[in-house]
């Protein structure tokens, strides 16, 4: 058996002792008997570190690890800089709790700050907090944000993920808010359909949709953030992080609030998370941002330094009136986004924005080339809709050579990913597997 | 220190994205006018910022970590190493099944111990974070009483010692939180619950062992007036650690938990996380699980009368294999864990109670509480002072102020990887600095005095909040 407990027997019964108990069952004689557990519990024998290592090494050998993936659909697989994992790994990050205790955690409060001025100047926004859990719990509290006595029916475009909007939903489900999609036609949200359900609702709220969409189109924001406004409620943008290095931001747009899925700042694939939501806002609506903010102040000397603040919106002060119930959130992955966003730098913002937007787009006219057509007119960043005669025959041929291929929708249609990681050379040899296949 | 934008200079920066090697082709939309501002700056340069403010943090790796109510134990190796594998992270969450089958395999494994710990029938991966978790299970209860047409159920009751989590998750699943007292002995107050039960409950929310590092004695009766009344139980597992392996919440009367594997299982808290909150049940709520679950260790299906989902696809899955990992290493002999965090806890509540007010003086779980206040009414030395001189011995503080139960609280919660001369170092800087609280109680007014900045004014960041750098 493993162990991290650094006490021997003898000194624990001796500690025991020494503070007036025979041993641990005359300890532990608080707990009521019927309370206790009767017997062993069904668990196996503990490991030593050796037996654990090749235990669930074996476990992770049992999976694929693609070696060229065309599939994002909500996890894009970015290059991870070498110094994101270096920095990241530094123990006196990753071992710290919550900055409750300012003077001795500035190191964490101050990344959180410089990772909230680089959201804040990535969406265009005033402000950010410092982070939630996934994107799309990050989209139902934004939605939330949104909500007053008045106002509570939220909108979505139809051409949101369901991943999303499923979040949405369940967060709705508790606190009983009415959720209503706006149909999409040709792969874009129906403006005229949302103009008219808009109008006919006075309890309107917000309406989010996403940026670039789910079929990978930028939708004609300028209309859609019009629309949303012309019937007094919020327009909400759930946005690609990278994509903002060739789109307008949301704040350029006019947007009330930016959300979005942050892993591909530096996060891995992950099976799924921990991933990073991110949330940026007006300075007015600083008062309803659910989560952690930091922000500057002074010591006693008159030093600049960081605290965790407007502190009054949380639930460990406001109890059941706070503006949110998050207490962890996913400040480790926020550190990775800042050091990512450090790396890269400008420059490279907008370098991997265009390396995305020119391999999707090669991609898709070879693609059409052999027949597999793009399904929607809308212009496109990193994803894209194209016909095939056989997703599943193709993807079974792609996934012999190693290749993870798009992911196979509604109607027989794929959703391709590219990023920079997708080499010519890499694009190529998919379309070489899909003319053998058909 | 200087920000990472201070040290910004235009035109410096890390080469990292190849040449394009196909035609350079954006999208033909409207033209992006305004540029992020992000740094510029080399990778040397890059690494000692970070380094820097790595050096003005503490982790459980710097030192003594006694903070109540989080669990700063020890955060293996071995768990960073195995969730680093490729084989896990570098998985698409939407890769075909039979492609993961080592990671479905690994969370059906890590389902099972957590069931056998806690008694349930089912564990959800779904919640990233404890009140995550929280939320989920309280949307489970929610959707039980609407299936059975009892939607009338709109209450849910918190113990004043509760943590803030609880009436606020209460909130987010639509539900009225009342608050039942706590008594004289630091425990639900069994009359007062009585009281407040009644056709309208739709379940508790308990702690136990509580805020107070309490072990309710009469939980048996309490969940059985709770279900009596047509309520439901829900178990906050933050202080599940005090009791792994010797009591299952299940057995005792409850229904619903959920636990934080940042905090009993050892995965490291990231300076705020992420956790991963999985929320177990007993049977008759797994109608109601949501995102997809898996009993046969390969098919992952939807419940049929699922919430929904919590998070966009399965919760946090690397935080999930490091407590699997934990778990293997551990293995049945759990109630080690529990043995000797609640021998620290009560070993430093001996060796101070002489001098300190302990808030409810009797044998104490995993954490014990000490009421600062009459040495406050005498000295105007609050616990947010002792708190600040404990920086100067290299000790992370308490848990302050909290439970609100408790006046000039200091929460303290030793875990069971501390060796005893740690804990006899802490006992003897407590000592000391209550020596200076009558000697000389400006020194501790003025704490701390050796951490990089000094005491930092919260309410100036409050009133005039500065969230982001101003450029120039």
């Amino acid at each position: 058996m493993g162990t991290f407990i650094p006490n021997t027997r003898e000194e624990q019964l001796k500690m025991l002792k020494e503070i007036g108990y025979k041993d641990f069952d005359d300890l532990f004689k608080i707990i009521p008997d019927e309370a206790k557990v009767k017997g062993e519990l069904n668990l196996p024998e503990g490991l030593n570190e050796i037996e654990v290592d090749r235990k669930v090494q074996g476990l992770a050998n049992k999976n694929v690890v693609f070696r060229s993936i065309f599939r994002g659909a909500g996890a894009y697989n970015h290059y991870v800089p070498s110094a994101v994992d270096a920095i990241a790994g530094k123990e006196e990050f990753l071992t710290a709790y919550t900055p409750y205790q300012a003077e001795i955690s500035q190191g964490i409060l101050q990344s959180i700050f410089e990772y909230q001025t680089m959201i804040a100047e990535i969406t265009g926004m005033d402000i950010a907090n410092a982070s939630l859990y996934d994107g799309a719990s990050a989209a139902a509290e934004a939605c939330w944000m949104c909500k007053d006595r008045k106002h509570s029916t939220i909108y979505v475009s139809g051409a949101l993920d369901w991943r999303i909007l499923e979040v949405i939903k369940t967060y709705s489900f508790g606190r009983e808010s009415k959720v209503v999609v706006i149909p999409d036609k040709d792969g874009v949200t129906d403006a005229d359909a949302l103009r008219k359900a808009l109008a006919d609702d006075p309890e309107a709220s917000c309406f989010l949709m996403q940026y670039p969409n789910f079929y990978g189109i930028v939708e004609d924001v300028d209309e859609l953030c019009k629309a949303t406004h012309e019937a007094d409620a919020k327009f909400i943008m759930y946005c690609h992080p990278l994509a903002l290095g060739a789109l307008r931001s949301p704040g350029e747009v006019g947007a009330d609030i930016a959300v979005g899925e942050g892993q591909p700042l530096g996060l891995g694939l992950e099976f799924g998370g921990p991933y990073l939501g991110f949330l940026s806002t007006k300075e007015e609506n600083m008062r309803t941002i659910p989560g952690r903010l930091i922000g500057e102040t002074v010591d006693t000397k008159g030093d600049r330094g960081f605290v965790l603040t407007i502190q009054a919106r949380e639930q460990h002060i406001r109890r059941e009136k706070a503006s949110s119930n998050v207490c962890s959130n996913e400040a480790w992955c926020a550190l990775r986004a800042g050091i990512y966003l450090s790396t890269i730098g400008p420059k490279g913002f907008e370098e991997v924005a265009t390396l995305c937007s020119s391999k999707a787009h090669y991609m898709a006219d070879e693609l059409g080339k052999i027949g597999m057509n793009l399904v929607y007119g809308g212009e496109f960043w990193n994803e894209f809709v194209t016909t095939c005669p056989d997703a599943e025959k193709l993807n079974a041929a792609l996934e012999e050579r190693g290749i993870l291929g798009g992911l196979p929708i509604c109607d027989g249609n794929i959703l391709w990913c590219c990023t920079e990681l997708n080499s010519k050379e890499d694009i190529d040899e998919v379309i070489a597997a899909a003319k053998e296949v058909f | 220190m200087k920000l990472i934008f201070e040290k910004s200079i235009p035109g410096r920066g890390q080469d990292i994205f190849p040449k394009c090697d196909v035609p350079v082709k954006m999208p033909n939309v409207k033209a992006k006018e305004i540029k992020a501002r992000l740094p510029e700056i080399s990778e040397n340069e890059m690494g000692r910022h970070y380094t820097a403010l790595a050096k003005r943090a503490h982790g459980v790796n710097d030192g003594f970590y006694p903070l109540g109510s989080c669990t700063m134990k020890h955060n293996p190796r071995i768990n960073e190493k195995m969730a680093n594998l490729p084989g896990f992270a570098k998985l698409h969450p939407l890769q075909p099944e039979h492609t993961v089958q080592g990671a479905n395999e690994l969370i059906t494994e890590l389902e099972q111990f957590l069931c056998e710990i806690t008694g349930m029938d089912a564990v959800t991966f779904q919640p990233a974070a404890g009140a995550h978790g929280e939320f989920a299970g309280l949307l489970l209860i929610k959707a039980y009483h609407h299936d059975r047409g009892e939607a009338e159920r709109n209450e849910i009751l918190v113990p004043d010692a509760a943590h803030g989590t609880n009436p606020a998750s209460a909130t987010m699943a639509g539900y009225k939180s009342i608050t039942i007292k706590s008594n004289e002995n630091g425990t639900v107050d069994i009359e007062d619950l009585k009281a407040h039960l009644g056709p309208k409950t739709a379940g508790l929310m308990l702690t136990n062992p509580n805020t107070v590092g309490l072990f309710d004695p009469n939980i048996m009766e309490i969940t059985r007036l709770v279900h009596e009344a047509g309520g439901l139980c829900y178990y906050d597992g933050a202080n599940l650690n005090a009791v792994i392996g010797i009591v299952r919440p299940a057995d005792i009367g409850f229904d619903v938990i959920h636990m934080n594997l940042h905090k009993t299982f050892s995965t490291p808290h990231g300076g705020g996380g992420p956790g991963s909150g999985p929320c177990g049940c007993k049977d008759f709520l797994m109608p109601f699980l949501p995102g997809l679950t898996c009993k046969d260790g390969k098919e992952y299906k939807r419940a049929e009368k699922s919430i929904g989902n919590l998070t966009g696809f399965y919760g946090n899955f690397l935080v999930n294999v490091k407590a699997y990992t934990y778990l293997l290493t551990i293995g049945k002999d759990v109630a080690s864990l529990a043995q000797n965090a609640v021998l620290n806890a009560n070993y430093m509540q001996e060796k101070l109670k002489d001098i300190y007010p302990i808030a409810f003086d009797t044998t104490c779980m995993h954490e014990f509480v000490i009421g600062l206040d009459p040495i406050y009414r005498k000295t105007h030395v609050s616990a947010l002072d002792v708190a600040k001189a404990l920086l100067d011995y290299g000790i992370h503080p308490p848990t302050i102020y909290f439970p609100l139960i408790v006046h000039e609280a200091l929460m303290i919660e030793p875990t069971e990887t501390e060796t005893r001369e740690t804990l006899d170092e802490a006992i003897e800087a407590f000592r000391e600095i209550y020596d200076r609280i009558f000697n000389s109680p400006e020194s501790v007014q003025q704490a701390p005095q050796t951490t990089p900045v000094l005491r930092l004014d919260d309410t100036r960041a409050a009133r005039e909040p500065h969230l982001r750098y101003t450029f120039d």
